[in-house]
This record gives C-alpha cells, sequence and structure tokens, in this order.
C-alpha cells in the first residue's frame, strides 16, 4: 500500500469534455495489499468515469463490506458514497435509485458479499433491472478474514494454504443472464484496456450492467493452482472478441465495413461495435450468450468481454411506471393531498 | 333464567368459516349499528388460513362508548359446524344462540339458560336464489336480515348500507337485498318479541368514523409524503402497503398517468429496509410495514441507520410471537426489539398510536421526526388496532401544517459555509448535525457514508476519543428526541397519590373502562397512556407521584415495564405488571379480574366478591 501520492500533475494533462481533469475521479489513498487486483479496478473506474465526463457529484457509489466494498473511498471522491452493510448493497442502490433516477449509480461488492450473504439481494437486484452499474471484484476468496474460500471459488482450485474447494462454483454472469440483467460482461482486473471501455459500456447502459471482473487476491489466492490468480486467468482466459464503444456525444468515424461487426446502441445513444468471430454467438441473444458461457467453461477457458447486452431493457422506474421527476425533488405541494379529501375519506368511513 | 333485557350493550358474535365471505356480512351488522348512532366495535378473530378453518367476528355495542373489546358472548350466530357445540357452551347464561335451522340441533343440545333461535339460512337462500355461487355469500346475509328483525333494527338502514357497498356494481346490490329480506321476514315471523336484546337509535357518535388503523397508516405515509416504499408480505402489516397503494392511485398520479411513488416490494424484510434506508439516505421519504419477524430480520439495518444517522420510518404491526407465533393474533411484544433493535448500543424513537385518528397522525408526524433526528422511528400498532375497524375521531389535516424536512443543506445553503462543513459537526447543541443530500453540489457537501466509526468528517477512525465523542453526542440527540416526540396523555382523578395506571396502543378502549370500573369501586386512579419512547419528564414525573403504578400490556414479559425499569433507573417494586397476552384482543372483563387481583394484593383495593360481569356503567 502508498501512503502518500504526489500532488503534483503534469501541466499538459488535458481535461475532459466537461472540464474535470482525472484527478476530481480519483479518491483517497487505497489500503489494499500491493498489488491487489481491486486497485486496479478502481483505476480503470476512475478512467471510465473521466473517459465519460460524468460530473463526479452526480455519481453515487455504494457498497457492501469486504475488501471490494472498501475501495470506493479510493475512487469518486467527489461524488457521494455510501459503504452499507454486508451483502446489502443492492437493496441501498434500489432505495437511492427509487428517490431519485436523475443520478448515477455505481455499486461495487466482492464474491462474498455478492454470491454468499448477498446473493438475494444481488438475484433480485437483476430481476428489478434496477439502472446501475454493479461491479464484483472476484477474487474467490475472503480476503479480509484471510482466505476462507467464496462461493464463485471454481472446484478443484487450490488454495495458499493448500485447500482444495470441494464445491461447485458460482457463476454470477450466468446468473444475471437468467435473472434478467441487460447487459453482463466479465472482465480481469490485469487487462485494463478490455476493462475501462467495458466499465463505460456498463454506465452508458439503461437498466442493470453487471460486471464480473477477476481481480486476484495477491496475499491468499494468487497461487499458480487458483484458478483466480493472474498466472491462471492469463492463461486460461478468451476475449469474446474486441469491441469498440462510442459514447453517445462522439461522432462516429470509424468505417466498419466487416460483416463481423455486430453494432448495438444502447438507451442513451452510445453504440457498441463488437468484433465478433464470424461463427460466434449473438449476445443479444440469452440462450446463445449462456450456451457461449458454458461452452468455454466446459473447455476450461474464462471468457471475457460483454456477455451479454439487452439494448432495450426496462428498468425498475419503467416497470414501476414512476413520475419522470425524481422523487425527492418532489414538494409537499406535489405530494400532499391537503385537508379537503379527507373528508371525503371520512365520509366512506362513515 | 330470564333471558338479558338490554337496550344497546351487548356482544354478538358471529361464528363461521373463514373465506365464506362472511366478514363482510357481519361488518355490514357493525356498520349499520355505527349509522345508528351507537357505538360499536368489530373484532375479527380470524385463523392464519385462506379457507375453511373457523373465524370469529365479535361485535360488541355499546352506547356509553366503551369500545374495546368486552369478553364473553349475549347472542352468538352459529353457522359453522365444526365449532357449534363449542359455540353453544359460550353463550352467557339468559343470552341467545341463533343457528342455521337447515338441519336440526343434535340432541344434546338442551341448555334451558338459553334462548335458541333456528333460522333456516341455507334452506332460504336455496329456495330463492339459482345462482349456486352466489348461495354460500347471501346464507351469511340472511343472518344479518334475521338479526336486523330480533334487534329490531329498520330494515331500510341495512338496505341503505347495501347499496352503498355495491355502488360500483348495482347488480349485486339486489339478490343480497333479496337475501337480506328473507332473513328479516323469516325472524319477524317465527320469532317476535323473542330477542330482548335491542339496538336504538343515538346521537353517540358524532362526528367520528370506524376505520383501521392501517387504512389511517396508508393514508399518513400519503399526506406525510412518502415517496419509496420498501416491502415484504407479511401479516398483520400487508394492508398497510395495498391501501398505500391504492390511495397512490387516487392522490399520486400525474396526467402522463406516472406515479409519485415506488412501491418496490422487495425479496425480504432485509431488502425492504435496505430500500428505505437508501431512499431517504437520497432524500426521498420512505417507509416500511412489517411485523415481529420483520423487525428481527431488519435489525441490523436498523443499527446502521442509527449509527450512520439516516432516516427510516419502520411501522411494526405486532402479532403473537415468539418466532412465527400466532400470526392472525394481536400482542404488543416487540416493545423490547423495536427500542433497542441491532447490536452495539442502538435505541429508536417509538410512536404508539391508540386509536385510528392517532395512526394517522403518527405515520404522518414520523416523517418529520426521523428526518429531524436523522434516525429511524418506529410506529408501533398491532393486530387488533391495525386490522379491526375502530371507533375514531375523524382524520384531519391542518392546512398550516408544513413538513420538516430537517437539517439539510442545499446547494445554496453550502454556498454560503464560511467554515467547513463535517457531516457529523454538531453545531447547534442538540446532537443534530447537517447533511447533505447527493448530487447537491459540484464542489461540496460530499461525505462518505458509513457504518464504520467515523469522525466530525465522516472519515473512517479507531481512535478511541472520537469514537466516544460520537457515541456521546448521540446521546445528546436522544435526549433531543425525547422534547420532540408525542408527550404521555395523563388522566388525574384525584389527589390521591396511591395508584397510578399505565397503558399505551390498543389496550387504551378497555384500559379507560377498566379504570371507570376500579374507580367506581371507590379507588382513585390517575393514570397516563404512553405515547413515545424516548421517555419525558412527564413520565417520570408521573410515577414518582404515586406509591404504585400499574403497568398494562399485552405480553407476557411486561415489556414496557421493563423498558420503563431501565431507562429511569426505577425500583422495580414500584412497577406492578398487568398482562394479557392470549393473542386475542384484550377484554375488559379479563383485565378487570387481573386489576382487582393485582391491586388487592398491593392493599390498594379491598377483594371483590364477583363484580367483572357487567357493564361498570
Amino acid at each position: 500500500m502508498t501512503f502518500f501520492r504526489p500532488s503534483f500533475r503534469h501541466p499538459d494533462l488535458q481535461p475532459n469534455a466537461a472540464g474535470f481533469h482525472r484527478r476530481d475521479y480519483e479518491g483517497g489513498i487505497s489500503t489494499l495489499c500491493a498489488g491487489c487486483g481491486h486497485d486496479s479496478i478502481c483505476n480503470a473506474i476512475i478512467d471510465a468515469c473521466f473517459e465519460l465526463a460524468l460530473p463526479p457529484h452526480r455519481i453515487a457509489k455504494l457498497s457492501g463490506i469486504g475488501c471490494s466494498s472498501k475501495t470506493p473511498a479510493y475512487f469518486l471522491g467527489r461524488s457521494h458514497g455510501f459503504n452499507s452493510v454486508h451483502g446489502r448493497m443492492p437493496s441501498i442502490a434500489t432505495g437511492a435509485n427509487m428517490a431519485n433516477r436523475d443520478l448515477i449509480y455505481l455499486g461495487v461488492s466482492g464474491d462474498g458479499d455478492t454470491a454468499s450473504i448477498g446473493m438475494g439481494q444481488f438475484v433480485h437486484a437483476a430481476r428489478r433491472n434496477l439502472n446501475m452499474t454493479y461491479i464484483v471484484m472476484n477474487n474467490g476468496c475472503y480476503g479480509l478474514t484471510k482466505g476462507q474460500f467464496s462461493a464463485t471459488a471454481d472446484k478443484g482450485s487450490r488454495s495458499k494454504q493448500g485447500n482444495v474447494n470441494l464445491l461447485e462454483s458460482i457463476d454470477l454472469c450466468e446468473l444475471a443472464i437468467q435473472l434478467g440483467a441487460g447487459f453482463v460482461a466479465r472482465s480481469f482486473s490485469g487487462d485494463k484496456a478490455q476493462l475501462v471501455p467495458l466499465i463505460k459500456a456498463g454506465l452508458s447502459h439503461h437498466g442493470l450492467s453487471f460486471i464480473d471482473v477477476i481481480s486476484p487476491c495477491v496475499t491468499f489466492n494468487n497461487n499458480p493452482e487458483s484458478t483466480k490468480s493472474y498466472h491462471w486467468v492469463r492463461e486460461h482466459s478468451e476475449a469474446t472478441g474486441t469491441f469498440d464503444f462510442v459514447p453517445f456525444r462522439q461522432t462516429i468515424t470509424a468505417d466498419y465495413a466487416d460483416d463481423t461487426v455486430q453494432e448495438v446502441e444502447l438507451h442513451d445513444g452510445s453504440v457498441i461495435y463488437l468484433h465478433k468471430h464470424p461463427d460466434g454467438p449473438d449476445i443479444t441473444d440469452r440462450r446463445q450468450a449462456i450456451d457461449n458461457l458454458e461452452d468455454h467453461k466446459a473447455q476450461g477457458v474464462i471468457i471475457t468481454g460483454v456477455l451479454y447486452l439487452n439494448p432495450d431493457s426496462r428498468d425498475t422506474h419503467d416497470i414501476l411506471n414512476t413520475s419522470k421527476r425524481p422523487l425527492n425533488s418532489l414538494t409537499e405541494a406535489d405530494l400532499c393531498p391537503g385537508a379537503a379529501p379527507l373528508e371525503a375519506v371520512n365520509a366512506a368511513h362513515r | 333464567m330470564k333471558p338479558l333485557n338490554r337496550i344497546n350493550d351487548f356482544v354478538v358474535s358471529f361464528a363461521t368459516i373463514n373465506g365464506s365471505g362472511s366478514a363482510s356480512a357481519n361488518n355490514l351488522f357493525a356498520r349499520v349499528v355505527f349509522r345508528m348512532g351507537v357505538p360499536v366495535s368489530p373484532k375479527n378473530i380470524f385463523p392464519s388460513n385462506i379457507q375453511g378453518l373457523p373465524t370469529w367476528y365479535e361485535v360488541r355495542v355499546n352506547e356509553n362508548g366503551y369500545v374495546g373489546r368486552r369478553g364473553d358472548v349475549d347472542l352468538m350466530v352459529a353457522v359453522n359446524g365444526q365449532t357449534l357445540r363449542r359455540d353453544y357452551d359460550s353463550v352467557v347464561s339468559g343470552g341467545y344462540f341463533v343457528y342455521d335451522s337447515s338441519r336440526p340441533l343434535p340432541e344434546d343440545f338442551q341448555r334451558e339458560d338459553v334462548v335458541t333461535i333456528g333460522i333456516p339460512m341455507t334452506r332460504l337462500v336455496t329456495e330463492a336464489i339459482d345462482n349456486t355461487k352466489m348461495r354460500p355469500l347471501l346464507r351469511n346475509i340472511v343472518y344479518v336480515g334475521g338479526l336486523a328483525a330480533l334487534l329490531d333494527m329498520e330494515l331500510d338502514l341495512f338496505v341503505d348500507a347495501l347499496h352503498r357497498q355495491y355502488q360500483k356494481n348495482e347488480r349485486l346490490a339486489e339478490p343480497n337485498i333479496r337475501a337480506l329480506e328473507l332473513g328479516y321476514a323469516y325472524a319477524r315471523k317465527q320469532y317476535p318479541d323473542t330477542c330482548q336484546l335491542k339496538v336504538q337509535p343515538r346521537d353517540r357518535i358524532g362526528d367520528g368514523i370506524m376505520m383501521d388503523g392501517n387504512t389511517a397508516m396508508a393514508l399518513g405515509a400519503i399526506y406525510g409524503g412518502a415517496t419509496v416504499v420498501g416491502w415484504y408480505p407479511i401479516t398483520p402489516s400487508t394492508s398497510i402497503i395495498e391501501a398505500f397503494g391504492n390511495y397512490t392511485q387516487e392522490f399520486r398520479l400525474e396526467e402522463s398517468g406516472h406515479c409519485k411513488a415506488a412501491i418496490v416490494q422487495a425479496e425480504d424484510e432485509l431488502a425492504a429496509i435496505g430500500i428505505v434506508i437508501g431512499a431517504a439516505w437520497n432524500g426521498a421519504r420512505a417507509f416500511t410495514a412489517t411485523s415481529g419477524p420483520g423487525i428481527s430480520l431488519m435489525a441490523e439495518f436498523l443499527g446502521l441507520a442509527y449509527f450512520a444517522e439516516i432516516p427510516a420510518v419502520v411501522i411494526d404491526v405486532q402479532r403473537a410471537g415468539p418466532s412465527t407465533g400466532m400470526p392472525t393474533r394481536t400482542q404488543q411484544s416487540d416493545i423490547l426489539a423495536c427500542a433497542y433493535a441491532s447490536h452495539g448500543d442502538t435505541k429508536h424513537p417509538l410512536l404508539f398510536p391508540g386509536d385510528p385518528r392517532e395512526c394517522f397522525e403518527m405515520t404522518a408526524a414520523a416523517f418529520d421526526y426521523a428526518d429531524r433526528l436523522q434516525t429511524p422511528v418506529i410506529v408501533m400498532s398491532d393486530l387488533d388496532l391495525g386490522m379491526n375497524d375502530h371507533f375514531s375521531p375523524p382524520l384531519s389535516w391542518d392546512p398550516e401544517r408544513r413538513y420538516d424536512r430537517g437539517k439539510v443543506l442545499d446547494a445554496r445553503a453550502l454556498d454560503a459555509l464560511t467554515e467547513r462543513w463535517g457531516r457529523y459537526r454538531d453545531i447547534d447543541g442538540d446532537g443534530i448535525c447537517f447533511r447533505t443530500y447527493p448530487g447537491t453540489h459540484p464542489e461540496k457537501g460530499v461525505y462518505f457514508t458509513r457504518g464504520t466509526s467515523h469522525d466530525e468528517y465522516s472519515a473512517y477512525t479507531e481512535d478511541s476519543a472520537t469514537y466516544i465523542r460520537n457515541m456521546e453526542r448521540l446521546l445528546k440527540k436522544w435526549e433531543t428526541a425525547a422534547k420532540l416526540l408525542p408527550k404521555p396523555e395523563i388522566t388525574l382523578a384525584g389527589e390521591d397519590p396511591r395508584l397510578g395506571v399505565i397503558f399505551y396502543g390498543s389496550t387504551t378502549p378497555v384500559a379507560h373502562e377498566v379504570i371507570d370500573h376500579i374507580q367506581q369501586r371507590g379507588c382513585t386512579v390517575n393514570s397516563m397512556r404512553i405515547r413515545a419512547f424516548p421517555f419525558q419528564e412527564e413520565v417520570w414525573d408521573f410515577i414518582r407521584a404515586h406509591d404504585h403504578v400499574v403497568v398494562i400490556e399485552q405480553n407476557r414479559d411486561g415489556q414496557m415495564r421493563t423498558l420503563l425499569i431501565n431507562e429511569g433507573d426505577l425500583s422495580p417494586q414500584k412497577l406492578l405488571s398487568v398482562v394479557r397476552y392470549d393473542g386475542l384482543p384484550v377484554t375488559s372483563r379479563q383485565l378487570i379480574t387481573a386489576m382487582e387481583k393485582t391491586l388487592a394484593a398491593h392493599g390498594l383495593l379491598v377483594p371483590a366478591t364477583s363484580t367483572a360481569t357487567g357493564d361498570p356503567s
């Protein structure tokens, strides 16, 4: 861990389209172990928000408990944050989102926080298709309590202490696809080139964007026999295909004559161009997306990239048909029926 | 045995089968009594079941305004074969037993102290109504018609009530009226002058209403400005959310059809309270309604909201515990669980409404208290108060009343600050700090909300002195809460300092009746109805002023008594406990017996011979 961050910035660093510099998206100094994958993810979040030129104060960052859930302190220092209780970030995010649909909600969680204690909340946030980006920093173990296997640890994976995980592993991405999340992706904390555009796409998607990021625990789960180690993931992963994410504000100039390019327009007008393998799956098809995951799993390959995308997804507000105005902006005049209607209420109860 | 002869003072019980539509027929009877200007209190005593099990609907008619449950049955309408024997046996001596004489009574039903009245309800309906599906429902209306005749009530009042009930579907009124007339005509012809219980018109209702507490609370949430609801279905709280949903369709729809409220049915109570806390953190007024098992699940989150200082409104419609207990039975047994919910040193403001008007009032006010105090506020109802209709003053709303959103800094206020803002800095000395909503200001007012220990600027700390400072400030806020919340309602009957009585919530109407009764036996009783926790000075003054204080409540362990002893550092000898916790709405007869026993044991009352049989009036 680092105790000190120089305040000096290169004078030539350019602000983004909204006039913010990268430092406006940074947070406090990380207290995680040196080399922790989570720190790379934090940096990817910072880059993604900076590149999208999101106003920092319009983002709300939320988390549960665990190493991963500590990280909101390390990015977006100018955004409101909420470090809640173990496994309960999705319900806090649901309430916050219901209160103000105009903010951008970024939830971070871990594999223990999501796949064990918070499984119910994760499942139902996905089912509600809550408009948020939900990032799991997945290291297959409980870091803060010193390395016990989590529910995403692969069967047969061996920990640093030599224990073998005998239980089935939960594939959060596959679950998210089944449950109705509109955007599902997997990445690797060591692959910044892929992770940053993935987070950008997730933030632009309307509905629940779920991103499972394999993030090795350097202290407890980074031995070569662990399937969540840097070494293993580098050896056993394969991207679904490269892709370009074009935010809606930018003019699209690239020429994609290649017929293997799949163009998917998001709710806000952003476009994702996926460079598919010629016989690759259609990621807007739920069944093909799940088959794709399972096929690769059978081959012992971790597939990364955008796994599933539903550009027409309806979020919780759409489903509940709530006011287009943020509910927290409604005043007494909007909400209180006043004295007169109570007369009718009383009359109906006489 | 002389048959009971009473005007506007008796108890009718309807013994039926749940899911057979009887509750609405029985309610029709209670409503007509009410419209005749006579105070009435229906109690639906139902099983945790949807269809097929015994259920009783007890209606107490009392022109003196004693609308608590009395206990015992003067007139039984028995239409459930499963419980016929038990129902027959439960009628008081001199009482009346009305049954469906389509089948004869078993031969061993030979009580000489009961007037037996047979009305062939099933046969009458079968002969007159072709629609076989409607027959079971209409059979219920037949006995209501029969009762109208037996009790000398005007049939037109029932006909009017049916027209009102079926306003939107007049087609249904006609067969109902027909069934009503069948029962009325039969009883009038076969049993003239048989029943000496009568309902006569009075003017004792004023502008009162008959409403269940859950409906009143739903309206309170509408009026209080709730926009986000997180909830999970649980008896007996569910109808609050359903009523809230219905009222949003009436009061919260925009012209576009969009709703100015989000009601999220969560996966469990953990999520329900999480939704409330997330929404309130983000500046919306939010609430949930639950019962004891839900409170247990919410405990962890309540601790977070206490420590991170986030408003939340929770309604606990208590039912009989422990565990799943008796889900459709009433109790006041979550007092301690709510007062101290969660691990660590936590406590939460509680409100104790005593009737539907207070359910409305206190639910609306709970949003102000929660915002002002930045902490969860729990409104304590129970199944009896929540699900039964109660005679209550009408609901009203002061047009001058304004929401108190508490100490919130908007962008302008943030710009006007001259010193560094800290989320947990106590500027005013009342223990309450200024908060901001996310998204308020591009540069100012941002903080990191956490359940971990934090300093005045919401930064994580394990520094002992800082931790203690924060915990002490929360205590100061607790003192502020005591000043803010509704004061107890104290009734002083005289100077005699020997006996004070404390009660709260749904015990209220029965407690009044019991106190009147004890006073008529020559004992001065001062009383105090607790309306909120933390307890105010007035509560301690009242207790200090009396030699003995009886705490009446509906739980086994005397939880309110424990809370008082604990919070007030009182001598346990001073507070006597009188409890009823059988799961049914507490009755005045039970309570009079229990009170007399307790008072006699402490030399406060000469032992009674047999007083607990009649109305104290």
